[in-house]
């Protein structure tokens, strides 16, 4: 039998029993209208169902009853004993098929014309046929009879041909097995004719009245579900909750048996020993017992998707086969229940997206027909799923666009990222590469969904991906979400647990002493083994050629360090410490502890809801010796810490100027080189579009100067040191571009360097000012005193014409009073990323948003400022509009405002001022900003040229915070 | 083993005449305190008690009472009071509050007091703000004064302390 209709079955049959004493109560009370809608959504749930699974007897009958009963509900009628004497029997019909389908599987074959015309003449208000009213003359008065009657009438025939073919029902439920979809058909046993028609031989004595069938008849209602029925036989319906409740008890019990188990550990030869051993064993086949109750086999979920890759195959014209492999994998139904969506829309996915047509796949030298294999195994506590294609792969370019497109990623920071963190880009909200909307995919919600969901339930998504060769997805989730295995680690005197799904590594390695020496190169550290090496403090460990971020749980914590285990900030020596390396969606973090205990199996309690607000922790729970611990949430610690949360793939350094909240210490990504002198020279990374190496044959000149070809172009080059050296080799070319500056035209520099040292992220504190052209001034940058070059200085070099107006750094160090708070507003990664450095070397503290909504947004969330300065050209809302907003009402009422602007015509600085504008500054001119916001800033904390105090009258008093 | 004695599920009556309600007594920084003997689930004696890094800092940590965890709760810090010397023992009123335990860690539990309506008056105005919102008033007994601790507001999530 079908899991479908098994379930259906189950459903109806207590649907029914329940409408039986409902239509009991209604005749002793006909006006009560709650007893009424419970009967007619009974009756419509079944004929709803009926429809769904294609039983078109029941339908009608289910139909024409819910007819009458419609009427009933809305008052059209009133509960007659007639009336209710035939909807029972139209009750009584339905339990008769749906006996007849439990035990053949398909719906006997029998006449309810007479049933529904009598049905359908209640519905229309006509006399009732004579046929229900002549029959059932006697009983129809008395309600009790009537109604006793028909159930056990009912029973009997039920009961019957159920015995008489209890050995061929036997038959155990078909599991989804494999590519073939389950049909009814093969799925149905064999049942001999002659029992077929039981029923329906049968069926007279039932549509005729039914009180006339004898009362001889003794199977009742008892014997129903004595085990007689086949569906009663095989299973038992209980409440989830009963079963949940099951777990916990259980989970106690395996943690009491570990607790009793470690006591006994140390008293050897215990009369103990032995019943303890006994009890163990039994616990845990208890556990496993009470698990199993709760797993199915993960084909339940699949058993649709044959016939959803049919249709899609069918629909996009393409020829998909399905292979499923490890359908008998069983998980946790709760865990099933929340991936079968995911699953089923994965798969949708790779047929519409991943998977080329037939012409497609012939020109590519593959086999016509695309491959989809779902594949499902164990694997140390988890259950792996793998949806794989064999079709055109992920479309890096597709993606690169899209992202650009959508502003999820500046080109810079695409151009750093590898081919796999672009490519998960697709678990971002809002993304889809299909070009059409299909009516299977491609409306952009889905993968993100897919990995909240998966996420949720403590599992983790990988992609693999190669162009032409097809699509791999991965899902590892726990097989319950209730006992997981967890490391058990020590920080600060405090032992705390670390879900073992996102361990990936323990890692020894010894406290360095700082940064490295700068007589020693640039960071290059000559130590065999793993030294924890500095940046400004922070700590980082080369593991396999990469940078691990390292944070220290003590600090993290705010634990004291204890057992003369040194802080990781202080003066360490050189000290062996453990760090667990985690891996959180896409990146690594690492862990620093004090020490490592053993992996135990923890049971997961939700935390005291005084303490959910604390991020660090996913749970706490009871270790076998009995003490309490916390739970520690490897993604909320990388929230923390400033690692891109949950792989988002984004660079969290340039995060941090477009995003962060005013008041926090900003770091901006450097990207650390040396050319032109000796000392490290650095230069925001976010304003480097790429980084290329050139070969010195790729050279050219034009016009006396160095070009290169670049990308279909000409791309001047301008090197660091005065002479270039470019005859022989290859070398670092940092280019810069800029597309959304002047219209239409994009510029592109390349600066030649000597070579690429590093990208680190700092807080960008520029201490001198600049000691010649070309350098903003120094800063503290990996330990080490950094040039921050001034890229707009070099950018004129190359393209004298890139702005306006450039030269030498304007001296403003104002130390002393508080730093001003400049908040910058402007549309072009480009300018922003430009502009803060400069306004942070002037001494401001700045903060710099991509567009106008974000800046208001920040006003409504009471951040304050000094000054603003803000581009005019900007999409949604311009610098015009911005600045109405600002002057119009709120806390900014009153800032200085400056305008940046490629257009300086004595029209536009007009209506800029007509808006708001305090002063209007050229895009690029950067000492008439810097001289501008002076200015503003000298008048006072709220300062007001005159036409501030002319436009005053207008502007609404200042709301007192 | 532990030292427990529950309280609650002990079979004695609550009302022992008209008027009389019965009270737990504790005493916090030597004061007197009452919590409603049906608020009571547990008295626990001294508990290994778990540090809750980055918690509130009334929250004392958590332990483990017959494997439920339970969140402990500094009542000294709660009601802003200098904490305890260390290495002093203290016990705990173990309370439930929308089934969640929580248990109190107070100097001293004492007894079961039965006290009438009569002994009972509203807080003093000039009562401590502290004191007035965890208090719902005072029970004057023969020698000395036992202000009654309303548990449900004790355990209310918003904690308005710096």
């Amino acid at each position: 039998m079908d899991d479908l209709l098994a379930d259906f079955l189950t459903e109806t049959n207590e649907s029914l029993a329940e409408a039986d004493l409902a239509l009991v109560r209604l005749e002793q009370d006909p006006n009560d209208s709650a007893t009424l809608a419970l009967i007619f959504r009974l009756v419509h749930t079944i004929k709803g169902t009926c429809g769904f699974l294609g039983l078109a007897r029941l339908e009608k009958v289910a139909h024409a009853a819910e007819n009458v009963l419609g009427k009933l509900r809305d008052g059209a009628m009133s509960a007659t004993p007639d009336l209710v004497t035939v909807v029972l029997t139209a009750l009584d019909r339905v339990k008769l098929i749906v006996a007849g389908l439990e035990s053949t599987g398909r719906e006997p074959e029998g006449e309810d014309a007479a049933l529904i015309a009598d049905l359908d003449a209640i519905y229309e208000g006509r006399q009732i046929s004579v046929v229900i009213k002549d029959a059932v003359p006697t009983t129809a008065p008395a309600a009790a009879p009537a109604l006793q009657a028909p159930v056990e009438a009912a029973a009997a025939l039920v009961t019957k041909p159920a015995r008489a073919r209890r050995g061929n029902t036997a038959a155990p439920k078909p599991r989804a097995t494999s590519a073939a979809p389950p049909t009814m058909a093969a799925a149905r046993p064999a049942v001999p004719d002659a029992e077929q028609n039981m029923p329906v031989s049968m069926e007279p004595a039932c549509a005729a009245p039914a009180a006339n069938v004898p009362g001889p008849v003794v199977a009742g209602p008892a014997e129903m579900g004595g085990g007689e029925q086949v569906l009663g036989g095989q299973t038992i319906r209980v409440g989830v909750d009963v079963l949940e409740n099951l777990m916990t008890l259980v989970s106690e019990l395996v943690l009491t048996r570990n607790q009793l188990l470690q006591l006994a550990r140390s008293r050897e030869n215990s009369g103990f020993t032995g019943p303890l051993q006994r009890l163990s064993h039994i616990t845990s086949d208890l556990q496993e017992g009470v698990m199993k109750t709760r797993m199915q086999p993960i084909g339940n979920a699949w058993n649709k998707l044959p016939r959803i890759v049919r249709d899609l195959a069918r629909e996009l014209g393409k020829k998909i086969d399905l292979v499923m492999l490890g359908a008998e994998t069983e998980l946790d139904r709760q865990v099933l229940e929340l991936i079968k969506d995911p699953l089923t829309h994965m798969v949708r996915n790779s047929g519409d997206h991943g998977l080329e047509t037939p012409a497609e796949r012939k020109t590519a030298g593959k086999a016509e027909t695309g491959r989809i294999t779902l594949n499902a195994y164990h694997e140390g506590g988890h259950i792996v799923i793998e949806i794989a294609d064999d079709g055109r792969g992920l479309p890096v370019d597709r993606i690169k666009a899209k992202v650009l497109a959508k502003g999820l990623a500046t080109e810079a920071e695409l151009a750093a990222m590898s081919d796999e963190a672009i490519q998960r880009f697709i678990f971002q909200p809002g993304f889809s590469t299909a070009a059409a909307v299909t009516a299977v995919s491609g409306r952009g919600v889905g993968m993100d969904v897919v990995k909240t969901n998966i996420e949720k339930i403590g599992g983790a998504i990988e992609l693999k991906s190669r162009p032409g060769e097809g699509t791999a997805f991965t899902i590892k989730i726990p097989l319950t979400l209730a006992i997981v295995a967890a490391l058990i680690v020590e920080a600060g005197g405090e032992r705390f647990a670390i879900p073992q799904i996102s361990v990936v590594e323990l890692v020894r390695a010894q406290n360095g002493l700082g940064a490295a020496d700068p007589d020693n190169g640039h960071g290059t550290v000559e130590q065999t083994g793993s030294v924890i090496e500095r940046i400004n403090g922070t700590p980082v460990l080369r593991l396999r050629e990469r940078l691990l971020p390292l944070v220290g749980l003590n600090e993290l914590l705010q634990l004291r360090a204890e057992n003369g285990r040194p802080a990781l900030d202080g003066d360490a020596g050189d000290q062996a410490l453990t760090i667990v390396v985690t891996q959180v969606g896409a990146s690594q973090l690492g862990l620093i502890v004090d020490r490592v205990f053993d992996t135990e199996e923890i049971v997961v309690k939700p935390v005291a809801p005084l303490l959910r607000h604390i991020t660090m922790f996913s749970g706490n729970t009871i270790l076998g010796d009995g003490s309490v611990i916390m739970i520690l949430d490897p993604s909320g610690i990388a929230r923390a810490s400033g690692v891109a949360g949950s792989g988002d793939g984004r660079a969290a350094s340039s995060l941090a100027v477009q995003d962060n909240a005013v008041g926090q210490v900003e770091t901006t990504a450097m990207l650390l080189f040396r050319g032109g002198g000796a000392g490290l020279k650095a230069v925001p990374l976010g304003l480097v579009a790429r980084i290329e190496r050139i070969a010195a044959d790729k050279v050219e000149h034009a016009a006396g100067s160095p070009v290169t070809q670049y990308r279909g172009r000409l791309m001047r080059l301008v090197a660091m040191q005065d002479e270039l050296h470019l005859e022989r080799g290859e070398h670092p070319v940092l280019v810069f571009t800029d597309q959304s500056g002047q219209a239409g035209t994009e510029l592109c520099m390349g600066l030649v360097v000597e070579e690429i040292v590093d990208v680190v992220d700092e807080h960008l504190h520029i201490e001198l000012d600049g000691a010649g052209d070309g350098i903003l001034g120094t800063a503290i940058i990996a330990g080490h005193a950094t040039d921050v070059i001034d890229t707009s200085f070099w950018l004129t070099r190359a393209q004298p014409d890139w702005f306006s107006q450039s030269g030498p750094m304007a001296s403003s160090g104002e130390d002393g009073g508080a730093r001003k708070r400049i908040l910058v507003v402007e549309d072009s990664d480009f300018f922003r990323q430009m502009i803060v450095p400069v306004l942070q070397a002037a001494g401001y503290q700045v903060t710099a948003v991509a567009n106008a909504m974000r800046a208001l947004a920040l006003r409504d969330s009471a951040q304050s400022f000094d000054a603003i300065v803000s581009d005019i050209e900007m999409p949604e809302l311009d610098g015009i509009g911005f600045v109405r907003a600002i002057r119009s009402a709120g806390p900014w009422a009153d800032l200085p405002v400056i305008a940046l602007t490629a257009r300086t015509d004595v029209r536009d600085v007009e209506l800029g001022r007509d808006a708001g504008f305090t002063d209007y500054v050229g895009k690029f001119d950067k000492d008439a900003l810097l001289e501008s916001l002076r200015q503003c800033l000298a008048v006072g904390p709220s300062p007001r040229n005159e036409h501030l105090a002319e436009t005053f009258d207008e502007v609404p008093p200042r709301m007192v915070a | 083993m532990r030292d427990t004695t529950d309280l609650a599920q002990a079979d004695r009556p609550t009302k022992l005449a008209e008027e009389e309600q019965m009270f737990v007594t504790l005493s916090v920084a030597d004061q007197l305190c009452g919590i409603p003997v049906l608020a009571v689930r547990d008295i626990l004696g001294p508990q290994v008690i778990t540090r809750i890094p980055l918690s509130p800092p009334d929250v004392a940590g958590s332990l483990n009472l017959r494997g439920r965890i339970v969140t402990a709760i500094d009542l000294r810090r709660r009601l802003q009071l200098p904490p305890l010397p260390p290495g002093t023992t203290q016990m705990a009123v173990v309370a439930e509050q929308s089934n969640e335990l929580y248990a109190l860690l107070v100097d001293q539990v004492s007894e079961v007091l039965a006290l009438t309506a009569s002994a009972f008056e509203r807080n003093p105005p000039t009562m401590a703000v502290e004191w007035a919102r965890y208090s719902t008033g005072i029970y004057r007994l023969q020698d000395r004064l036992m202000a009654v601790l309303d548990v449900s507001r004790l355990l209310a999530l918003s904690t308005h302390m710096s």
